[in-house]
């Protein structure tokens, strides 16, 4: 081989620090990348959402004030509401969140570190490519951060037109800002759409000996379905900010009724990416979780073969219901009807995976260490957003909760709580092997009850705001909404100190905590291939493939 | 052996392309604002080139690495599944201004209740005359790379195969131009502009958008003429080639679905 020779055969690294994280084409590194890099963009969408709720604690405004910005309003001076400020916030948040933390963590991160290490890959199928992945995501990030800091609607600073960049709203707003934060979910989607390419492939073409498709575990198999997604949603959406940039500034006329153009059109074509994108956030999460309960109930996982069909299942009907997010815009009854079977059949085999994981605890040996205590919020949380997703798939019940916090209690609860519990979950499933630290089980659990009762005191109200009929992206409400949002703001605030300690953790455990001298360091039911490795694995893992009794374990399916 | 490579996947060494090709397509975009903005078209241009210069020395490493024995079978396979995988996100790209051709030909504006609409054209052209011959060169274009394909992979005829792509480039430069002279002709004498109350914005993006790649398709087959010439590709080992064959039979059939859809229904209101 013509390289073997430049690669190391020494055991410790021997490359710079400018070469193994500038020009990295190992995957376990940029998965780190990934995951430092999406807790970076998490923490500036975190504390967006802190000054949101710091605003909606009391009725009126009395933080984004015309006047400036202010932490410690004590109402006694004049404040201008300033509503643009506000809109740019829950724009910037959702964006950011959407695009550049949870996919880039779960996907990026777990899934460039672990995919190829449970099928037994040397590395990724393009092991440059993946790194060109990485830094157009932090391109994309650049993009979308300078977007919030540049000139925009209302002769302020960003767009404030939601992370949905409907037209007309995105088409007149002015300014730069606008056509920067396009920019970004183009490269955001570039990243993301060959990360699916290189993650097929690498499924595809290089799974240990042996390893057949059913017989490849639960995360790289999620990983796998979620690349599909990525593939075939995210080029729809590209298409659709294309046709938004085109109408800002060339003077097209897709979304403008005046050159024929149709508003609605947007809403489809965005959806259409929109609602598999749901499924992109969460569907890593699954596998994650499916693996962090399988171990700490010491017993195989219930039911892999259907788990695995759950997957695709998912994947599959994400892609024809997308209509459901905008049943009050004038569809026929006929439409909403298909929509609304459509989305609820989706609960079939999300429910199979939920009842799996729950077959999968029954009778087993549980043991609640941290990443278990994250996977058991999972379910409940999931559970709970899944349900009220049943409520709001129905086009008659929508007309009342349509754009009320009731929406925003749900999605908050799949996403915020989901997808959130599982990359928590993963990052204590995994720390370890990671990093060759173990983290403090005792603040570890600390953090999760912290960010379960916030995240619960947050949300959970949201619903009753939501029934009360209180409109979701105001800056203000009226009084009869005061009591719920008082208690929603103090969950936000508990949630972000736990998100604080979270950091806590880990800086403390990556200077002081325990060093990990097992490879694996839970129990024989973590019994995929890296767990067979060292922790952390060296720069180059299966130089060697590995073979089939390494993997195959004969109670595992 | 405890850790020599014992597979015949591909190991890269570290690289410094993808940080300078996402440093460079950030200029590029970030002057693209700039340019669209009337502040300045240099960085855009600038940006422009650090993209292409990655994409040159980046794609020029893969070949090197092809010349010195890493694309062993089992990672030419992979670079194929990964190419076939890129046509299809491409696929979902056109997807997206197909839906909107589709929605405004099936539902126009001016069906809704209450609209003052006129039937908007979206593209009053005979198809059958320009457009046809377009169609026709585009789709020989299309079965001369076919040609040089067979001829590399059942004959080992290497003349025909430098033949058969140059014809095909030649054939993509005359569809790239006369594409270029009916926009000229529809823009600066018939005075059709993007917007306007017609429904003009779905022709020109759409056949825009297909042009570039009908563009970036003839440097790819370009290209592969290039390594031709030099001696690349044998009937086993012609990834590189397989790659641009594929691509240009996905650009004649999204052609060939724009000629049938925008061309020839979207000619005139159906009613």
């Amino acid at each position: 081989m013509a390289d073997a020779a430049i690669h190391g055969h020494e055991h410790e690294d021997q490359r710079g620090f400018f070469t193994r994280w500038f020009m990295s084409t190992n995957h376990k590194d940029i998965g780190i990348l990934y995951l430092v890099f999406s807790a970076l963009a998490g923490f500036i969408s975190v504390a967006l959402t802190v000054f949101m709720r710091l605003e909606l604690m009391e009725p009126g405004v009395q933080h984004m004030c015309l006047e400036g910005f202010r932490l410690f309003g004590s109402g006694a001076e004049v404040c201008t509401p300033n509503g643009h400020l506000w809109n740019v916030m829950i724009t910037y948040h959702g964006v950011l969140m959407m695009f550049f933390v949870v996919i880039p963590a779960l996907f990026g991160g777990f899934g460039n570190y672990f995919m190829p290490l449970q099928i037994g890959a040397p590395d990724m199928a393009f092991p440059r490519m993946n790194n060109l992945s990485f830094w157009l995501y932090v391109a994309g990030t650049s993009l979308g951060v300078a977007s919030m800091l540049s000139p925009g609607g209302n002769d302020q600073l960003g767009s404030g037109v939601g992370w949905v960049l409907y037209p007309p709203l995105s088409t007149t707003e002015g300014g730069m800002s606008m056509d920067l934060a396009i920019f970004a979910v183009h490269v955001s989607g570039a990243s993301s759409i060959l990360g699916a390419i290189n993650m097929i492939t690498t499924f595809l073409n290089m799974r240990a000996p042996g390893m057949t498709l059913f017989k490849v575990p639960l995360f790289a198999w999620s990983i796998f379905i979620t690349s599909w997604l990525i593939l075939l949603s995210l080029p729809v959406l590209a298409g659709a900010i294309t046709m938004l940039l085109m109408d800002r500034n060339f003077g097209f006329t897709f979304f403008d009724p005046a050159g024929g153009g149709d508003p609605i059109l947007y809403q489809h074509i965005l959806w259409f990416f929109g609602h598999p994108e749901v499924y992109i956030v969460i569907l890593p999460g699954f596998g994650i979780i499916s693996h962090v309960i399988a171990t700490f109930s010491r017993k195989p996982i219930f039911g892999y073969l259907p788990m695995v069909w759950a997957l695709i299942a998912i994947g599959v009907l994400g892609f024809v219901v997308w209509a459901h997010h905008m049943y009050t815009v004038g569809m026929t009854v006929n439409q909403q009807a298909y929509f609304m079977l459509a989305t609820m059949v989706i609960a079939v085999p999300t429910g199979v995976k939920v009842f799996s994981w729950i077959a999968t605890m029954w009778g087993g040996s549980i043991e609640f260490k941290t990443p278990m205590l994250f996977a058991f919020g999972f379910l409940f949380l999931f559970t709970v957003g899944g349900v009220t997703g049943v409520v709001l798939s129905q086009a008659g019940v929508d007309r009342a909760y349509h754009d009320t916090y009731y929406v925003v209690a749900h999605f908050h609860y799949v996403m915020s709580l989901g997808a959130v519990f599982a990359i928590f979950a993963g990052v204590y499933f995994y720390f370890g092997k990671m990093t060759g630290r173990m983290y403090s089980e005792f603040w570890g659990k600390i953090h999760f009850w912290l960010f379960f009762i916030g995240a619960n005191l947050t949300f959970f109200p949201q619903h009753f705001l939501g029934r009360q009929g209180m409109p979701r992206r105001y800056i203000d409400y009226p009084e009869a909404f005061a009591y719920w949002n008082y208690i929603s703001s103090w969950g936000a605030f508990i949630s972000f100190a736990s998100f604080l300690l979270f950091f806590g953790i880990v800086f403390y455990a990556l200077l002081r905590g325990a060093k990990v001298t097992e490879n694996n360091y839970w129990n024989e039911y973590a019994d995929t291939l890296e767990w067979t490795l060292p922790s952390p694995p060296p720069e180059h893992t299966f130089e060697i493939l590995p073979k089939q009794e390494d993997w195959d374990k004969g109670h595992a399916h | 052996m405890a850790h020599a490579k014992n597979h015949d996947y591909h190991i890269l060494t570290p690289s410094i392309w993808p940080l300078i090709g996402a440093l460079s397509g950030f200029v590029m975009l970030f002057g693209a604002v700039l340019w669209m903005h009337g502040i300045t078209a240099w960085m855009f241009w600038g940006g422009l080139v650090g993209v292409l210069y990655t994409m040159f020395a980046w794609w020029s490493e893969v070949v090197v690495e092809s010349h010195v024995g890493d694309h062993t079978p089992v990672v030419r396979i992979g670079l194929r599944y990964g190419f076939i995988l890129f046509i299809m996100s491409e696929v979902m790209f056109f997807f997206a201004w197909f839906w909107s051709f589709f929605k405004h030909r099936i539902y126009p504006m001016q069906d809704y209740i209450g609209s003052e609409y006129t039937a908007p054209a979206i593209h009053a052209v005979d198809p059958f005359h320009l457009p046809l011959i377009n169609t026709l060169v585009l789709l020989l274009s299309g079965c001369a790379v076919t040609w040089a394909h067979h001829a590399l992979v059942h004959e080992g005829d290497r003349k025909a195969l430098v033949q058969g792509l140059a014809i095909g480039i030649v054939l993509g430069i005359a569809f790239t131009a006369l594409q270029a002279f009916e926009y000229a002709e529809l823009l600066l004498h018939e005075d059709w502009t993007f917007g306007g109350d017609q429904f003009y914005s779905n022709f020109f993006m759409a056949t825009g958008f297909h042009g570039f790649h009908v563009v970036i398709g003839t440097i790819f087959l370009t290209v592969c003429l290039i390594r031709a010439l030099r001696g690349d590709f044998t009937p086993e080992k012609h990834v590189g080639f397989e790659a641009a064959a594929w691509y240009w039979h996905f650009v004649d059939v999204v052609w060939l679905f724009l000629f049938v859809a925008v061309y020839i229904w979207g000619q005139a209101p159906l009613y």
